[in-house]
């Protein structure tokens, strides 16, 4: 681990949660224009985070030291993550821990956190929530270390930095069948992640339906706003994942002031597109029904295992 | 054509046609998997167009444009017709629910990969390499048969296995003779037709294509 590695993934930190509630405000807003209303600004998010920490703390009765720790939990995993994921430049890997497995286990150590989190306060809502997260999470989860492991073979290796660096160094591998049935099962698996539609409705408060919002149901104040940092965090970091993984065209490879702005812009851009394609199709969308919901999930399977069929058996 | 080219090429198209086999076992609306069946023609007569270009061989490219038109148009239309004189536009309970059957298909392509490795191994090349596909698409064209009720979808899954024969031909034999594709084209076309017929006279005598409710002798 070198002093550079460290600087970038401390910008990488810094930009991604400066990034986050204004991604989710460009979304919200691009969902309200097709809808036909007007919107709130973009900036939204980032006054209601402000408004939230100005709250004084308020936890429910009978909770214990995990309802207390879960913010800083999912916080803290994200923020790792972040650091050493390949955003803005591919040195930007805190050597071993930039390793496509660990980020996939930070971050569901962070969904675990917030379950174990919504079980605690003991009401019905919080439960179900929780339920509910860990049964996608569990279908989830082999999809998604199916498709890394297809990314992984023709690197030769899982850590990110080195997967980004050879796709770079092959341009053709970013659109060869393999890589294409990942991109999906991951974008599959991103949508059940990130908590969007069609797996779950982001803007829904209706007791039947909703996973995440039934699990943070209970914070208040300061907590709340860490959550919901930490959710906007993760969506950040899924989107700039998926744009250095399949397409990471003008990422930064050296360590020179030129490369680094172009790094940080070309992450900008491919991160709000993506989020505003997210957003695009949303509108279009209905959410599943809970029960079709693992249908979804093992198409997500099937596609990453036939990228892995085809990454191993065809080459 | 480059190698590399080719491969990759190869590869991308009989990607597709697996893919796409899957897609049939995970749509529900009977329109939705005709529209995945008529892809999966197009990328098996894709695959017949790339081994031509490659080996210079007109006559796989006139194979290609009869494949093209009888599996990627003439089928998927017999198939919508018969859908829309059927009424019956969902496949609503399959004996195997969608999930298990994904998880099935994959198993399915596994236990393939693992039995036809000697064969690959005897002359390997980027199509010898894909004849597993081949034989994968047939036996989940078989697994289609067995675990779908209505008549439309078990006519799908009838097509299925005639693809996975037509891929694993043009696979392994790079290229088939134009006469024995002209006389497979038509088979399916005519066992498509009278498929169709009999649907239609089922749902005019019964109400209802469900094969389940048809095991029993009645006067």
């Amino acid at each position: 681990m070198t002093v550079t590695a460290v600087l970038l993934g401390a910008t990488q930190v810094l930009v991604v949660v400066a990034l986050a509630p204004l991604l989710v405000g460009v979304m919200r807003r691009v969902r309200a224009r097709l809808e036909g209303r007007v919107g709130p600004s973009v900036w939204q998010p980032w006054r209601d985070t402000r408004k939230l920490f100005r709250k004084e703390r308020i936890r429910p009765m009978h909770t214990s030291w995990v309802f207390t720790v879960a913010p800083a939990v999912i916080l803290s995993t994200t923020v790792v993550v972040v650091a050493a994921c390949p955003l803005i430049a591919t040195q930007a890997t805190l050597g071993p821990v930039g390793d496509l497995f660990v980020v996939v286990y930070l971050l569901l150590l962070g969904t675990v956190a917030l379950a174990l989190a919504g079980l605690d306060p003991g009401t019905a809502f919080g439960g179900m929530g929780a339920s509910r997260e860990m049964t996608i999470a569990a279908l989830a989860e082999p999809a998604v270390l199916l498709a890394v492991f297809a990314l992984s073979v023709p690197a030769k290796s899982s850590n990110l930095g080195t997967i980004v660096a050879a796709t770079i160094a092959a341009p053709e591998r970013a659109v060869s069948p393999a890589s294409l049935l990942a991109l999906v099962a991951f974008l599959i698996v991103t949508l059940a992640e990130a908590g969007r539609l069609p797996v779950d409705n982001p803007t829904t408060h209706l007791e039947l339906t909703m996973i995440h919002e039934a699990m943070v149901l209970e914070y208040a104040g300061p907590d709340l706003a860490l959550v919901e940092l930490g959710a906007a965090m993760r969506l950040t970091v899924l989107l700039g994942l998926i744009a250095s993984l399949f397409i990471p065209f003008g990422i930064a490879t050296s360590v020179t002031g030129g490369a680094l702005v172009l790094g940080f812009s070309a992450f900008l851009v491919k991160v709000i597109a993506l989020g505003v394609g997210l957003a695009v199709f949303e509108v279009f969308t209905a959410k599943l029904r809970l029960f079709r919901v693992p249908e979804l999930l093992s198409v997500a399977f099937i596609l990453a295992f036939l990228a892995v069929v085809v990454s191993f058996f065809l080459s | 054509m480059s190698s590399a080219l080719y491969q990759q090429l190869l590869d991308l198209a009989v990607g597709g046609v697996l893919a796409s086999a899957m897609l049939v076992l995970w749509r529900r609306t009977l329109r939705a998997v005709v529209r995945v069946l008529a892809a999966q023609g197009v990328c098996v007569a894709a695959v017949a167009v790339l081994i031509g270009a490659y080996s210079d061989d007109v006559e796989v490219v006139v194979v290609a444009a009869l494949i093209l038109v009888v599996k990627g148009v003439v089928v998927p239309r017999v198939l919508r017709r018969a859908i829309a004189a059927s009424g019956e536009s969902r496949e609503i309970q399959p004996l195997v629910n969608v999930a298990a059957s994904l998880l099935t298909a994959a198993a399915i392509t596994l236990v393939v990969y693992a039995t036809t490795r000697d064969v690959v191994a005897l002359a390997p090349s980027p199509t010898s390499q894909a004849l597993p596909i081949g034989i994968a698409v047939v036996l989940i064209g078989f697994f289609v048969l067995t675990t779908r009720r209505k008549a439309v979808s078990q006519t799908v899954g009838f097509v299925l296995v005639d693809n996975g024969i037509t891929l694993v031909a043009l696979l392994a034999t790079a290229g088939i003779p134009f006469v024995v594709e002209l006389g497979a084209s038509l088979d399916l076309l005519l066992a498509v037709v009278i498929l169709q017929v009999l649907a239609a006279r089922m749902q005019l005598k019964f109400g209802a294509t469900d094969l389940d409710q048809l095991r029993e002798l009645r006067d």
